[in-house]
């Protein structure tokens, strides 16, 4: 884990701007958490904890439930390969495959400069387009392995 | 120029964001208007109705999910960018719309009054629709859908028929007055009118059943809830589209989502709610932008909040964001999640209409249910019922996806075949494909095989034949799609959505699981169709939740449907439709020219060679991906 101190700022102002803030709202929270931090940092699920009076354990409960949250830290850039039926039926495995090579790390790892997370997401819906591809919010439609490697190599090269 | 919108009321409209309410109001039939203003408001409503006076042009732009990301966005900036330059900006109006359905065809431009519709518009074709459509009135041949100008003669439009879908791709989904122009709250007005307890005859009479996948009767639902007593009862609309495969409620919440705000009103009013939710997934960002704004519009023209059009009825909505779980579809799980909690199903009885959100009688429906609500109110329940079959009236929307020439979002009378959806509407396979199966209901649903091609769809029939509505994803299989793999493929995501709680769907969906990976690596035993079979009966019998209880499905449709594909990985380890790895190999000819292009696409550095020489695979290396195979200009790599 991330041994970088966790500057809780962000969350205290959120939780002065929303006052009344209770456990029904726990997953709201937890989504403005991870807005504003990419992840849900250990030291800011104390603090929500001491807030809303909920068990940490109860909370990690929750965040560990729904494939949103995040216990760590994600890369610059987020590949979010759609795995959903019709996606699937036009070949987003061998898009995954692809990364996978070009990357060396498997679907649901970051690279260890921090740089790349790959991920891959049941279903965004835009199935007329399958198979597609979101990178950072983007979304690409009807990829190719050609397509893919030329995204990523293009993201790669602009970092260096 | 200024804005057409501007000209409603120079005092009160500066944009489409915060409504001219005095507009809204005077297309509800709520509020005169003089002189002048309305002169300018009847002039707005013959805009927003797609008729404007001689001399102006409206082109609308699709911006749903799949056109946006198509390039909507840069046609757009084209349009400006051209109209300004030509001078044209008082003359020709952009509308930017909700989905129109045809996303294989996008992005979308459509021109009013002339009716033109032009597919896959690049912005390079801007300057052209500007000089030569809308200054000269003359129809550009190549942007043209298969020759045919007017949507409606368009093979994938012509047999649908759109109710619910009547303004997507025609309206302004983040304007109010475009909505209210176009018959939005209509029906409302109606219902409010009534007695609940006759708006609630009036859906029963109409025999509409729950969208979502279940087909319960609504309106039974609703009097349930209502004779509920409670001093609180909730209104949830689940949109928690999680059905991979699956989009309407995403279209409808993008491009019209005043019906479904609509729908819960009334729903809300008939069952006597003060307060509702709607569940969206996160996954949807643009459905929740687009669903916020419509509801803070709504709020600002009274038709949400204290007193709604002065009937003294009160009515709150508010959006809940989902965090990414299947099971969340499930009603009592998916008020778990709006409690904050894991959502996890809980067990019936109770039912929600008795102690459901807060222990308060609550009532779920999903969005397309509820986006029904206002056309029964507004038409009647004899116009609804002049659609569909006897027991599945009105119509069904279906996402219609996989191995089919033309996908996208289509709505279609219930009592319509296979074969018209697929062949007619989707324009039927692409070259060289072979149809083989549909699948509906997503990972709760099976497989419908060419046999049953001419069975008309409804509730019974599909459950009939072993598979299911659904909530509506179709998507289309082909000759190269196994069976097996695929039955796999909607384990792998039960089993990984399963929330854990009751032992059957936990275990028992992994054992089912485990069994299938065994299969397509070749290690399948004659025995292992039986345990499948004892395993499905338990899971389905035995689960605690609609999960579960459908989880084994997709298993038992393909066993019973194409059983002699099983064999065929059991017994003569061979895969028919050349898609499980294990089974496969590539192999170099000695045919090769040693171009070098395969050993630059293989994604693992498997393939080495001199160039001009014949190349080879290394077996242990190739991760079989196929793309040597698909690459090699000369077929030179043979798959066996």
């Amino acid at each position: 884990m991330t041994t970088k101190r966790i500057d809780l700022t962000p969350i205290k102002n959120f939780f002065a701007e929303h006052p009344g803030l209770k456990r029904n709202n726990l997953i709201m929270i937890l989504q403005k958490v991870q807005e504003l931090y990419g992840y849900l940092p250990e030291e800011v699920i104390d603090f929500i904890s001491e807030e809303i009076k909920v068990p940490k354990a109860k909370i990690y409960g929750v965040a560990t439930f729904y494939s949103q949250f995040r216990l760590e830290p994600q890369g610059k850039y987020v590949i979010n390969i759609c795995n959903g039926t019709a996606c699937h039926v036009k070949g987003a495995p061998s898009l995954v495959d692809e990364v996978e090579g070009i990357l060396g790390i498997k679907s649901g790892q970051t690279t260890p400069d921090g740089l790349f997370t790959l991920e891959t997401v049941n279903c965004i819906g835009a199935c007329g387009l399958a198979p597609a591809v979101v990178i950072n919010d983007k979304i690409y439609g009807k990829v190719t392995p050609e397509k893919i490697a030329e995204l990523v190599n293009q993201l790669k090269a602009g970092e260096k | 120029m200024s804005k057409m919108v501007t000209k409603c009321d120079d005092k009160v409209i500066k944009n489409p964001k915060t409504p001219c309410l005095n507009f809204v109001h005077y297309a509800l039939g709520l509020k005169e208007l003089q002189g002048k203003e309305k002169e300018n408001a009847d002039y707005l409503l013959e805009v927003y109705r797609k008729r404007p006076k001689e001399g102006c042009t409206l082109v609308y732009l699709c911006k749903g999910t799949s056109c946006l990301s198509s390039g909507e966005a840069t046609l757009k900036d084209k349009f400006d960018e051209i109209l300004e330059k030509e001078n044209l900006t008082g003359k020709v109006q952009i509308m930017e719309t909700g989905c129109r359905g045809f996303c294989e065809m996008g992005p979308l431009v459509e021109i009013f009054p002339a009716k033109i519709f032009y597919c896959q518009v690049k912005p390079e074709d801007v300057e052209r629709i500007v000089k030569e459509t809308i200054l000269e009135g003359k129809i550009i041949d190549d942007l043209l859908f298969e020759g045919l100008a007017d949507p409606d003669e368009i093979p994938f439009y012509k047999k649908q028929v759109r109710r619910v879908l009547e303004n997507s791709g025609l309206i302004d989904a983040e304007n109010i007055n475009e909505a209210v122009a176009n018959n939005a709250y209509k029906g409302l007005q109606k219902a409010l009118e009534l007695r609940p307890e006759d708006v609630i005859n009036e859906v029963k009479k109409s025999g509409l059943r729950g969208r979502g996948g279940g087909g319960f009767p609504t309106g039974r639902k609703w009097e349930i809830t209502r004779a509920n007593k409670s001093d609180v009862k909730y209104l949830i609309c689940n949109a928690d589209e999680g059905d991979p495969g699956a989009f309407m409620d995403r279209s409808i919440l993008e491009s019209d989502p005043h019906k479904l705000i609509e729908g819960m009103i009334i729903a809300a009013y008939a069952i006597g709610a003060n307060y509702g939710y709607v569940y969206v997934r996160a996954e949807y960002p643009l459905a929740v932008q687009r669903l916020t704004l419509a509801i803070q519009q709504a709020k600002q023209a009274g038709l949400l909040g204290k007193n709604i059009l002065n009937s003294g009825f009160d009515f709150d909505l508010e959006i809940v964001q989902g965090a990414g779980a299947f099971v969340c579809g499930e009603e009592t799980a998916l008020i778990a999640s709006i409690e904050g909690k894991r959502g996890m199903p809980s067990v019936k009885p109770p039912y929600p209409a008795q102690k459901g959100l807060f222990g308060k009688p609550t009532n779920v429906n999903n969005v397309e249910t509820f986006a029904n609500v206002p056309l029964i109110l507004r038409n009647g329940a004899d116009w609804f019922k002049e659609v569909g079959t006897e027991n599945s009236t009105g119509t069904k929307i279906f996402a219609l996806t996989g191995k089919v020439k033309h996908t996208g979002l289509v709505e279609v009378p219930m009592g319509i075949t296979i074969r018209e959806i697929v062949f007619d509407i989707g324009g039927g396979m692409p070259e060289g494909k072979e149809f083989k199966a549909v699948q509906t209901g997503g990972p709760s649903g099976g497989c419908i095989p060419a046999e049953y091609l001419d069975l008309p769809i409804d509730y019974e029939s599909l459950k009939g034949i072993g598979a299911m509505m659904g909530s509506g994803g179709l998507v289309v299989l082909d000759n190269e799609t196994c069976m097996v793999n695929f039955a796999k493929f909607f384990l792998t995501f039960t089993q990984e959505e399963s929330c854990g709680k009751c032992i059957p769907c936990r275990e028992g969906t992994k054992r089912m699981l485990e069994i299938l990976e065994r299969i397509t690596k070749g290690q399948g035993e004659l025995e292992d169709i039986n345990r499948l079979e004892t395993l499905a009966t338990v899971i389905k019998s035995t689960s605690a939740c609609g999960l579960g209880m459908s989880a084994p499905n997709p298993v038992l449709s393909t066993l019973k449907y194409f059983k002699e594909e099983y064999l065929a990985h059991i017994e003569d380890k061979k895969c028919p439709a050349g898609s499980c790895k294990y089974f496969i190999s590539y192999h170099i000819l000695p045919t090769c020219r040693g171009c070098t292009l395969c050993a630059r696409v293989c994604p693992v550095n498997a393939i080495s060679g001199e160039r001009k020489q014949v190349h080879v695979i290394d077996q242990d290396k190739c991760i079989k991906c196929g793309q040597c195979y698909e690459k090699c200009p000369w077929n030179c790599i043979a798959k066996g």
